[in-house]
């Protein structure tokens, strides 16, 4: 059998995986990177619109700060949000695209001077800053005050992962393509806490399953889009991180209910047209080709938050204003306003995706548009430093993760703005736990030959018994069940039915015989069996998550339940899956504290005020009004900041530093 | 517009497709490659992304191909579509005949049906033409960034838009000749950091990388490169340029050495 060391081994090459090992590898530590694909094809490129981070270069950006990035995220989250963690983002990401910048993405830049720009459908003239001129660029996006995501045309996840993987070969980073994690390899340490050692590989070329045993082991394998019938998420998107971290039993997972659906993914397949589209001044538009959005958000109309929009347009198709076609009904999104040059120029991905799979001409013609699944806010919980709660040496970042940046509603540009900023921290939090002599690995190898044998004797098991379940069939039933009753709209009836029914494939799934191809090496219908197997756990995590939350917050919407509920859900679904022959994992709740936020829960802005107020929020807020006023007659905006929630002395030393902007000197403290 | 837009693709009557698929599993002892027919029926926005599960799913669950972002974004499906490599996610089926034929793109290492080892190839490359940037000193990331053109930061991004999908190796003349020649994927990097102030490397840095019979020399202008790119990236004229420009350098070099030589010292 075969067993590499390593001091550090991640699991998933897109943008965050990348970002780890590249970090870890200047402090001086060994790394390999496991890969499904060659990492720039990893889903990290089909970010389209950009990385939100608060520069304030542009016109329409000038002012813009950590603050105000602060509070756009924390509002976005409808407060499910750890604020602390949300400090230690807003203050890396202009670090972080500054890095990037350094790197080689040819971010857009500001042009000085008048140009024209579309904003609530007319022709505006803009005038940038003649010092602002050459400097990083931005455009707007749903849910933030300033314009504020810096972009490459609408490629600009493409242009990030290109740079970083290109600094990954720089570096010499230890890449191994096509492979893909079965499981963790856990123990009780000799210190006698649960520890992570690894993980359990399968080569998808050859078959052969061999161990990587390391002193810290990182999930940053995205999101679990796949587990609905229809998402903007690349195929590999299917869960596979989470689900291994659920199955050691010791890990937990966080907030799995909370699922973003994108407003605009093109019908019917289901690719997305970035949130640029509006951002830039595109509109949606009903049957009848009336704009509806202002009616409903008279203040941020189409750029509400994503979760606001895609509520608004399913209400508006159920009110009989969609457009019908053979693939159900559908509303338009209209960039034709924008010019072609510009879409030509800004949307040049979204131009092709309409004339490759729609053939039309979004210069001319309206879009297909219909929310869609888009994103995991939920996923592997860490402590700050991006580590397991419960499994020391386990790390999470990215997507993956619940670190928790973006509590139950993702604003758009902040999430490949999440996979580089976590990816700097934590690799920083993972050298630390490297260099620390308590890191030392102490595991038998006949504990990893365990595991390994383990691993076989499934797969085994799969290729060779008779007449049991399809798991095509197993899968197709799962992805339905989450796209019918786990949706955008949720309530009791069907989630406890989308339970029952899940809990039903999880037992068949038991027995999966893989047919009609019995190869060991590469095969797709084994790799089909054993990751249908986890799917289906994580889509119960899902759905369990979303029945028992009977409150609205953010993306997670119960029709039953219309309130935001602070009094009583003010806090994270945590699931733990301890007893394997269970059909339900475990819950706990963890609480968030109102008495050590920053900006204490309020109203979001949106439609009608529905929230369950908690006691405490009023009292908070009141604390926090005081200290604003006693510090505006000595203190600045960092003073203010630094008595309502100390964060810095978390952050690594070498990201403390404040960002230098145009308006704002830099000062080295 | 009209609700029909999507509905009117469809055509009138679903086609019998038959797909002629390359097949041979190189891990299979004894396996032999030979064209295997599948049939299956067209559906309205059928691609070859979606034809190609229909396969697995309802024909041959072993059929091995690659698909990541199925939107024409990752550069992972490329194949031999009717002769001319192509990605199939973006390939409509209703842009083709009812007889399509597929094969795994030439020149790169096998892994079985229409899968193919992209990966250790194009990093391989990487390598070879150091394609990152090659920086003197260190940005203090917590200054203001460098400040750049933005029409000549649209540039780069124009051909920083390569998606290292293979099509130009398999559509190259080139390189079934000279195995070790970098293609139009390997010359499009070097123009891209040529032109990029942040790489501070020079003109006769990059003729070290290419300017020999593997380099941009050994191009024969086919073409072939930019008939397939599925990104429509220039690469006629970046080629062009690159040639030029190394060619400056070759010969100055070579001026340079015949006045060493004939000049007594």
């Amino acid at each position: 059998m075969k067993i590499i060391y390593t001091d550090v081994l991640v699991i998933g090459g897109g943008l965050a995986g990348l970002r780890v090992a590249t970090g870890v590898k200047a402090r001086g530590h060994d790394v390999t990177v496991l890969s499904l694909v060659p990492p720039k094809r990893s889903h990290s490129a089909a970010a389209q619109g950009g990385m939100q981070a608060s520069l304030a270069n542009s016109a329409m950006g000038a002012g813009d700060n950590e603050d105000i990035h602060f509070a756009d995220t924390i509002k976005g989250s409808d407060w499910g949000a750890d604020q602390i963690v949300a400090r230690m983002f807003v203050n890396t990401a202009p670090k972080a695209i500054r890095e990037l910048a350094a790197w080689g993405v040819p971010w857009s830049r500001v042009q000085r001077g008048d140009h024209q720009a579309i904003i609530n459908t007319k022709k505006v003239t803009i005038h940038e800053r003649d010092d602002a001129h050459g400097l990083i660029n931005a455009r707007d996006f749903g849910g933030t005050k300033k314009w504020r995501t810096c972009f490459t045309s609408d490629g600009t996840g493409h242009s990030m992962l290109y740079a970083m993987d290109n600094k990954a070969h720089e570096q010499k980073i230890d890449v191994q393509e096509r492979m893909e994690a079965l499981a963790l390899i856990h123990d009780i340490s000799s210190k006698n806490e649960h520890r992570c050692y690894g993980a359990v590989v399968r080569n998808l070329m050859t078959g052969e399953l061999l161990a990587y045993v390391a002193k810290a082991t990182t999930i940053a394998t995205g999101g679990y889009g796949r587990i609905f019938s229809v998402s903007t998420n690349a195929i590999i998107c299917e869960g596979i991180g989470q689900a291994i971290a659920l199955e050691t039993g010791v890990a937990t997972l966080g907030n799995m209910e909370a699922i973003q659906f994108h407003p605009t993914a093109i019908v019917p397949v289901g690719i997305l047209a970035t949130e640029g589209c509006r951002g830039d001044g595109g509109v949606l538009r009903d049957v009848d080709g009336y704009r509806f959005m202002p009616d409903y958000e008279p203040e941020k109309k189409d750029l509400a938050s994503r979760d606001v929009v895609s509520r608004r347009m399913t209400e508006h198709i159920r009110k009989g204003k969609g457009v019908a076609s053979r693939y159900g009904d559908h509303l338009w999104l209209d960039i034709t306003l924008l010019g072609r040059d510009h879409i030509e120029k800004n949307l040049r991905e979204v131009n092709d995706i309409c004339h490759n799979f729609l053939g039309i001409d979004p210069a001319k013609d309206w879009i297909p548009v219909r929310p869609t699944q888009h994103y995991s806010m939920g996923g592997i919980r860490t402590k700050y430093t991006g580590e397991s709660s419960t499994l020391k040496g386990l790390y999470s970042c990215g997507e993956a993760a619940c670190w928790d940046l973006h509590g139950f509603n993702r604003l758009g540009g902040n999430s490949v703005s999440e996979t580089v900023v976590a990816g700097m921290l934590v690799a920083e939090y993972i050298a630390d736990f490297c260099d620390a002599v308590h890191s030392t690995v102490d595991i038998n190898s006949d504990v990893v030959e365990h595991f390994i044998k383990c691993e076989q004797g499934k797969l085994d098991t799969l290729l060779t018994y008779e007449n049991g379940e399809d798991a095509y069939e197993l899968r197709e039933a799962m992805e339905t069940i989450m796209m019918e009753k786990v949706g955008i709209f949720r309530n009791g009836k069907d989630l406890e039915i989308a339970v029952k029914e899940l809990q039903k494939l999880l037992k068949r799934s038991k027995q999966i015989s893989v047919k009609r191809s019995k190869s060991k090496a590469a095969n797709p219908a084994l790799e089909n069996a054993y990751r249908t197997q986890k799917m289906i756990k994580i889509a119960l995590t899902a759905a369990y998550g979303a029945l028992l939350r009977t409150e609205s917050r953010g993306a997670h919407s119960r029709e039953d339940y219309p309130e935001r509920n602070d009094k009583e859900w003010l806090k994270r679904t945590i699931m733990q899956w301890s007893k394997v022959e269970e059909d339900l994992p475990q819950v706990s709740y963890e609480k968030i504290d109102i008495n050590s936020m920053e900006l204490p829960p309020g109203f979001r802005g949106y439609g009608k005020d529905m929230t369950i107020s908690h006691p405490t929020s009023a009292i908070r807020q009141q604390a926090v009004d005081q200290a604003r006023e006693k510090n505006s007659i000595i203190g600045d905006r960092f003073s203010l900041q630094e008595m309502l929630m100390p964060y810095k002395h978390l952050l690594p030393a070498k990201y403390r530093t404040k960002n230098e902007r145009l308006d704002e000197g830099f000062s080295n403290e | 517009m009209s609700n029909s837009q999507i509905a009117s693709k469809a055509p009138k009557q679903a086609r019998q497709l038959h797909f002629h698929i390359l097949r041979f599993d190189p891990h299979l002892k004894g396996d032999k490659p030979r064209i295997e027919t599948f049939i299956i029926e067209e559906s309205p926005g059928m691609t070859l992304f979606i034809a190609l599960n229909d396969i697995r799913r309802n024909h041959d669950a072993s059929l091995k191909f690659d698909f990541v972002c199925r939107a024409g974004i990752c550069g992972s499906c490329a194949m031999v579509i009717n002769g001319k490599p192509g990605l199939a996610c973006h390939t409509l089926t209703a842009t083709l005949d009812t007889d399509i034929s597929l094969a795994p793109l030439p020149v790169f290492e096998l892994i079985g049906d229409l899968s193919v080892y992209t990966g250790n190839w194009m990093r391989g490359l990487n390598e070879r033409l150091e394609a990152w940037i090659h920086q003197q000193e260190e940005h203090d990331f917590n200054r203001l960034e460098e400040p750049m053109e933005p029409d000549l930061a649209d540039e780069i991004y124009e051909l920083d838009r390569c998606i290292e999908c293979g099509c130009c190796i398999a559509g190259c003349g080139t390189i079934q000749m000279r195995e070790e020649f970098v293609g139009a994927v390997g010359l499009n990097k070097i123009a891209r950091y040529q032109i990029d102030p942040r790489d501070k490397r020079s003109d006769a840095d990059y003729y070290e990388l290419i300017g020999d019979e593997d380099g941009v020399f050994s191009c024969m202008t086919l073409l072939g490169c930019e008939d397939v790119c599925p990104k429509n990236l220039p690469l006629q004229s970046r080629i062009a340029y690159l040639r030029r420009k190394m060619l400056q350098i070759g010969l100055t070099s070579v001026q340079d050495n015949c006045l060493c030589v004939s000049t007594p010292t």
